[in-house]
């Protein structure tokens, strides 16, 4: 199979066309616009035999795939952003009506201040309603995460909804070497998709009924131990897909030089690109620095984060967002981890990169530097905030 | 399989075949309850076309009579299901004859 030059978006969208949705519902929202315009497009030209629902918003767009999926489709969005926000309140209904939509997530700050740029916080603030949430890297793994996606979501140990995290922009708009998964071999893994239940005029019934609060906490806990057992799903279906596509784009982790690693970073999307480039430098100066870059971010991958991290001295968590009033996001889960572990070793946040800034190698570099120290951080840290640029903060 | 879903038991996705809500029994929100007087009612039956509940249904066995246009007309009483009325009280505010009053539902 030939590799080809593509923009990560159309990349994704013919990955995408691959997997044969039989519904595609999507709203524009830069950076996201190319996956659903190229999608139209391949529908149109009838190389997809799909419904394409022209919405009239995100919420819309969710809505369509919440009812084709219920309806016993394939069904497929994509969105970045605000439209994720809008998107909310239907992804918490896919997660509890477990219906095995996979969607692609832009990544793009969210408003206020406005700005279309990539950082993780769309993504990261529906965390909680239990969409499985991969991340990756460069456009191949965009491409072949969402074939794994479909797989993962459709599996009946699974049955939830995935989504594929792409940095806006910087794999967006990005031309790479691509080589898309190849039809025959998507169709064979794959397979068709058959509803465990799905909405028939002859044979009518609800989806997400009502709950008292006798039934509601177990019909919340499925969703959470659904999403539980899809740590081993995603890493048996990665396996397979190694095994018929020849590329590890699935798991849980990559270990970047991180086994004997003594200061360990961790990070998640194509930001590792960069540090990878700082770990190469150090570890040409004898340093021994390494990555763990996380693709699965939920379900967190608890076991597989504390084999990998158990043997450093210290760890800085380089993230794209924050919770604000509290600290980082996936910080104090990997301290979580270290803690219930019985593990004392060091962990930094650093927050970086939010609404598209640029950090260079030596912002990393910078961050090892630090972090190697093994000094116990005060406070997640803002990096390399511009105190210069703020007003009065008490006017 | 889908013949046996009903929300007694959860199932994937919580989902339930037709009827499944009649499980839950709502009339416990009830803090307002129609007195359907049988004073002046017609048999027009908006009380049970607005009933969001569809709870409101005609007891033939149990007759009113009323007079209209000098004649003596017998005409089926009307009754709730105190399981699902919730006492929202739109089959009074309805009522084009002023037959149903709400009262307090005190034990």
């Amino acid at each position: 199979m030939a590799r080809e030059i593509l923009e990560g978006a159309m990349a994704v969208a013919h990955a995408v066309a691959r997997c044969r949705p039989e519904v595609v519902a999507a709203y524009p929202i830069t950076p996201q616009t190319h996956i659903s315009e190229e999608l139209s497009t391949i529908v149109a030209d009838g190389e997809l035999a799909a419904e394409f629902v022209k919405v009239e918003s995100e919420f819309g767009a969710a809505s369509v795939v919440l009812g084709a999926s219920a309806a016993g489709a394939r069904a497929y969005t994509a969105t970045s952003s605000q439209g994720l926000m809008l998107m909310a309140e239907v992804l918490w209904n896919l997660a509890g009506m477990r219906l095995p939509v996979v969607l692609a997530c832009a990544n793009r700050s969210v408003s206020a201040p406005l700005s279309i740029w990539c950082d993780h916080q769309d993504a990261e603030s529906i965390r909680d309603c239990g969409v499985i949430q991969i991340y990756a890297e460069d456009a191949q793994e965009a491409c072949d995460q969402h074939v794994i996606a479909f797989k993962v979501a459709e599996d009946r140990r699974v049955l939830l909804p995935v989504m594929v995290n792409l940095d806006g922009f910087l794999l967006t708009h990005v031309f790479e070497p691509v080589e898309l998964p190849d039809q025959a071999l998507t169709d064979k893994f794959l397979g068709k998709y058959e509803a465990l239940y799905k909405l028939d005029v002859d044979n009518p019934m609800s989806f997400g009924c009502f709950t008292e609060p006798d039934k509601c906490m177990e019909g919340r806990w499925m969703i959470h131990d659904a999403a539980l057992r899809s740590l081993g799903v995603i890493e048996e279906v990665s396996a397979a897909f190694a095994k018929t596509f020849g590329r590890a784009s699935g798991g849980h982790l990559e270990e970047y030089k991180s086994k004997d690693a003594e200061t360990i970073l961790i990070a998640k999307g194509s930001i590792s690109g960069t540090i990878k480039d700082v770990v190469d430098a150090w570890r040409e100066k004898g340093r021994k620095v390494g990555l763990v870059r996380l693709k699965t971010f939920r379900p967190f991958p608890r076991a597989a984060l504390l084999a990998a991290l158990k043997g450093a001295k210290q760890i800085g968590v380089i993230e794209k967002g924050g919770s604000f009033g509290a600290g980082g996001i996936m910080t104090p889960e990997i301290k979580e981890v270290l803690y219930d572990a019985g593990l004392r070793i060091p962990v930094s946040g650093f927050c970086v990169q939010l609404g598209g800034r640029e950090i260079a190698a030596d912002g990393i570099a910078e961050i090892v530097e630090r972090v190697s120290k093994g000094e116990r951080q005060k406070a997640y840290e803002y990096f390399r905030l511009k105190q210069s640029l703020l007003p009065d903060l008490v006017p | 399989m889908s013949s046996k879903l009903s929300m007694d038991k959860l199932s994937i996705g919580c989902v339930a075949l037709p009827g499944g809500s009649l499980v839950y029994k709502t009339g416990a929100w009830r803090t307002m309850r129609p007195v359907f007087k049988h004073a002046t009612c017609n048999g027009c039956r908006a009380c049970e076309m607005v009933c969001p509940e569809g709870c409101v249904f005609e007891n033939p066995a149990e007759k009113h009579t009323i007079e209209q246009g000098g004649k003596k007309r017998e005409i089926a009483n009307r009754d709730y299901d105190p399981d699902f009325c919730k006492g929202c009280g739109m089959c009074a505010a309805e009522c084009p004859v002023d037959d149903i009053d709400m009262v307090p539902e005190v034990k």
